[in-house]
């Protein structure tokens, strides 16, 4: 077994997880309207490249990212495209965006797919396409196009090659239901994953609170020799590593840390040190792409809490909305108090069950006012340091926390308040029910407000200046113009008076010549004179109008 | 249906500061009953009367300050600062003395600073430094003689009407010189031979003083098991004793020997109840050791060089000035970063 390192602080919150693990994953089926945000993902939002009323096949893609960094939407089964249009999406804020809701037609009618039966006769960049046709993004919660993330810079060699299945927090068995029951197509994934960045080492983290998952894992990766990919598995020497359970042991720096030893430096990403981590999800959905020729139409959620009676895990389709997933789950409505998306520790409160199931929706939480009861009344803080004793990131909770609250931001980005990873261990153990997090959340947002309004000053500033400087370059250049123009005149005028004195010198009439122009222009002078007061006496005589 | 909007994480599992607080006064009661046995009813008296004088005061300036009276009373910590003043003071300490220093420490020490967490200084030791030099003579002759409670002359009603009419002449046959005192007083002119044949000493380091310090370490090892304080102040408070008898107090014929210091005075209980104030100690790990050390050396300092036979309380509230600088110092160094970000908000990003 390879050797383990620990990470700083970290907690032990109860997990909850049998509840969802008693039984395997269900069908959740197909729902009465799908509805598919154009941006499940981190980047820009893919555009619609169907019309309302279209008819469209399960798999067909109907949002495209054309232009920056995202992946596109598939229409997760047949149907026809009813309207596209401002919906309620999973969001902290609750805010609407930009859907394609999707009528199914009942009949699951497929689109052509293309499966590859051995992707390694392509090219690398091939099959990267594949990946980000199928609109692939990370599962794990992050959204990150897959595409981008197996792309490191050409500067940065791969080493390693991490798979995230520490799922470390409570209540979510997504991860671990899908290792345990889709153990092939997360080996499967992987392999291709680890064919396309060849790295030295490929490692699973698992928690060892999960060891079914575990032990479906090597099963699938000395199982069946038959088939290719199982090969390829065996070839690439997969290793699979169970870490102690410990919150947040799933944090990418954090199982970076405790598989290798190695910090993810401060605003960096893992490719930095030669880490890329991928989702236990992602690596199934890769499989499917590449094997399969099928892009990513849904995802196992885990759908638990209290208020449930029959929780579980379920395979549903992107677009599935949340009332469906809960009724099927058994909802008790006068027992939920709090609807939470994600897991209990970073997850958001949802204001409505009508929000879809998108590509990184790993977790409904159904919970009891009993099961989530609301915190008490915040109290001081007496510096008791617990929050620091559990910081997995080693930040001192407390004193950003006493900065964010007296709006010193200063002080509290020179405490690496943008190292905080908002895992919530601080605000679970604070005697003084503080919410911690919601203080740095406060403080980042604050910060990052002020740095969007400097940039705008500065851009501003920029541009009066440059302004200013052409305004004076042009004026500059008149100047200059002016005086070559003047100096070129002076200098014709005396070449001309040269040639003209020396004309007189030869002719003799040089006096005559210049009194008789003097003379005219001496009479010139007059008459201009007399114009101008005939012209200033008339209009004095005119009465303003204005 | 109307969910519930809260921000995450939304689990919690907190010890509320109440129960904190409450498992500081169970792990000092081994202590007090240390003190009942060797030093009679004095040291019980005195906390029942400091804590019901701290929470009066506590509800008093609440309300004065237009705060929730229940809300805050509730979280013990008055409560916890009564205690710590009641098992530091003389036994026989006037009742009166009692109440100047638990109404500085909660009116003046923790409230005027904004309550609960703003206090730089900690608040027992605020009001026992400054009964300290405001009554040399209570603070230093009622302390009672040691002997086992079913040995000694005044029974319970005696040390009460005694602590309440606050008259020195009622006590003075039952009171005797601390250890410490003893010692420093005497050590110029006698050998430690005889010095430590005072009866104050009795066969041990030091009569009683000896149990009652046990009995605080065995306190602090709870607090320390239940993760309320860490190892790191106590620590380099009693290494920090250690190493500076060890170095300048060898000769017992000059200074007290370094058993006289671990286990007479106020060392346990200062190490491990009252250092270990969270609100007025440094924060990190590194800190800690630096704070706890310290007071340690202060002591160490105080004891054998200063004024004063004991040293807690003034090496405490010297080492609360230097929190602030400390804490500027020693931030701990975070993940990713490859060292620490010293100082106050220094351009230098690492």
């Amino acid at each position: 077994m390879a050797q383990l390192w620990d990470f700083s602080g970290g907690i032990h919150p109860t997990e909850h997880k049998q509840r969802s693990t008693a039984h395997a994953i269900r069908a959740a089926g197909i729902p009465g309207l799908l509805v598919l945000p154009l941006q499940q993902h981190i980047g820009a939002p893919a555009e619609p490249v169907v019309a309302v009323g279209d008819r469209v096949l399960k798999g067909q893609t109907i949002a495209d990212a054309s232009r920056g960094m995202g992946v596109p939407v598939h229409a997760p089964t047949s149907g026809t495209i009813e309207s596209i249009a401002g919906y309620p999406v999973p969001h902290p804020s609750g805010m609407t965006d930009t859907c394609i809701v999707l009528k199914p037609d009942g009949k699951d009618e497929w689109c052509e797919r293309y499966p590859i039966s051995d992707y390694r006769t392509l090219d690398r960049n091939q099959v990267l396409d594949i990946i980000r046709a199928a609109g692939i993004s990370g599962m794990g919660g992050s959204g990150f196009p897959t595409d981008i993330k197996l792309s490191p810079p050409p500067d940065c060699k791969i080493h390693t090659l991490v798979l995230n299945g520490a799922e470390c927090e409570p209540y979510i068995t997504a991860d671990d239901m899908t290792m345990r029951e889709k153990a092939n197509e997360v080996i499967a994934g992987l392999t291709v994953m680890a064919w396309i960045l060849d790295p030295e080492r490929c490692v699973i983290g698992i928690e060892d609170n999960k060891p079914e998952a575990a032990v479906a894992l090597r099963v699938a990766i000395q199982g069946a020799q038959d088939t290719q990919a199982a090969k390829a598995a065996k070839a690439t020497k997969i290793e699979i590593a169970v870490i102690p359970t410990k919150y947040p042991s799933g944090g990418e720096k954090q199982l970076i840390q405790v598989l290798t030893g190695m910090e993810v430096p401060s605003g960096g990403i893992p490719a930095d040190i030669g880490i890329i981590s991928q989702n236990i999800g992602t690596a199934a959905a890769v499989a499917r792409a590449v094997f399969d020729g099928t892009p990513l139409i849904g995802r196992i959620v885990t759908v638990t809490g209290e208020a449930l009676e029959k929780p579980g895990n379920f395979d549903a389709l992107l677009g599935t909305p949340v009332d469906y997933l809960l009724e099927q789950a058994g909802l008790q409505p006068d027992l939920v108090s709090r609807l939470v998306l994600g897991g209990p520790m970073m997850g958001y409160t949802l204001t409505t069950t009508a929000v879809p199931v998108i590509k990184t929706s790993n977790c409904i939480i159904a919970a009891t006012a009993h099961e989530l009861p609301a915190s008490p009344p915040e109290q001081a803080c007496i510096r008791c340091g617990q929050c620091a004793e559990v910081c997995p990131m080693e930040l001192l909770p407390q004193q950003l926390f006493w900065h964010a609250k007296a709006d010193e931001f200063e002080k509290a980005e020179h405490l690496n308040l943008f190292d905080c990873i908002e895992c919530g261990a601080c605000s679970y153990v604070c005697p003084s029910s503080i919410p911690l997090v919601q203080y740095y959340r406060y403080a980042k947002g604050e910060v990052r407000g002020q740095r969007a309004e400097q940039f705008k000053a500065d851009r501003a500033r920029e541009r009066f200046e440059a302004r200013q400087q052409r305004l004076e370059r042009e004026q500059h250049e008149k100047e200059l113009r002016r005086k070559e123009r003047a100096k070129a005149a002076s200098d014709a005028q005396a070449t001309k008076n040269a040639a003209a004195e020396k004309a007189a010198v030869v002719g003799g009439e040089v006096i005559d010549k210049r009194a008789s122009r003097s003379a005219l222009v001496e009479q010139a002078l007059a008459r201009k004179k007399a114009s101008t007061k005939k012209a200033s006496a008339t209009q004095t005589k005119t009465p303003p109008t204005e | 249906m109307a969910f519930v909007q809260q921000s995450s994480p939304h689990a919690h599992h907190a010890r509320p500061t109440s129960k904190v607080m409450l498992w500081v006064i169970l792990a000092a009661l081994p202590g007090l009953l240390a003190q009942i046995l060797f030093f009679g009813w004095g040291n019980l008296i005195n906390v029942v009367w400091c804590i019901a004088v701290a929470l009066a005061s506590e509800a008093a300036i609440l309300k004065l300050r237009s705060k929730p009276v229940a809300f805050f009373l509730k979280d013990n910590t008055a409560a916890v600062t009564g205690l710590l003043l009641g098992l530091s003071l003389p036994q026989f300490a006037p009742w009166w003395v009692s109440a100047v220093a638990v109404i500085s420490a909660i009116v003046i020490a923790k409230q005027l600073y904004g309550g609960l967490g703003s206090n730089p200084f900690n608040p027992a030791m605020v009001g026992y430094a400054l009964v300290l030099i405001s009554f040399p003579v209570a603070m230093t002759t009622n302390w009672a003689e040691p002997a086992l409670l079913w040995d000694r002359g005044p029974g319970f009603g005696d040390t009460l009407a005694a602590i309440a009419s606050g008259q020195q002449t009622v006590v003075d046959g039952w009171t005797m010189a601390t250890p410490l005192d003893e010692y420093k007083h005497k050590i110029a002119t006698h050998t430690a031979a005889e010095v430590l044949a005072h009866p104050t000493f009795g066969d041990g380091v030091a009569k009683g003083w000896e149990w009652v310090n046990a009995a605080f370490l065995a306190g602090g090892f709870v607090l320390i098991g239940l993760r309320i304080i860490t190892w790191h102040i106590p620590a380099a408070f009693l290494g920090a004793l250690v190493v500076m008898s060890l170095a300048f107090g060898s000769n017992a014929d000059q200074y007290a020997p370094l058993l006289m210091h671990l286990l007479a005075g106020g060392t346990m209980l200062g190490a491990f109840f009252i250092a270990t104030d969270p609100v007025s100690a440094a924060t990190s790990h590194q800190g800690k050791l630096i704070y706890g050390a310290g007071i340690g050396a202060l002591v160490y300092l105080i004891r054998s060089w200063g004024n004063y036979p004991d040293a807690v309380a003034f090496s405490v509230l010297l080492m609360n000035f230097a929190v602030p600088f400390i804490d500027h110092y020693t931030p701990p160094r975070t993940y990713g970063h490859r060292k620490a970000r010293r100082g106050i908000t220094g351009r230098g990003r690492s």
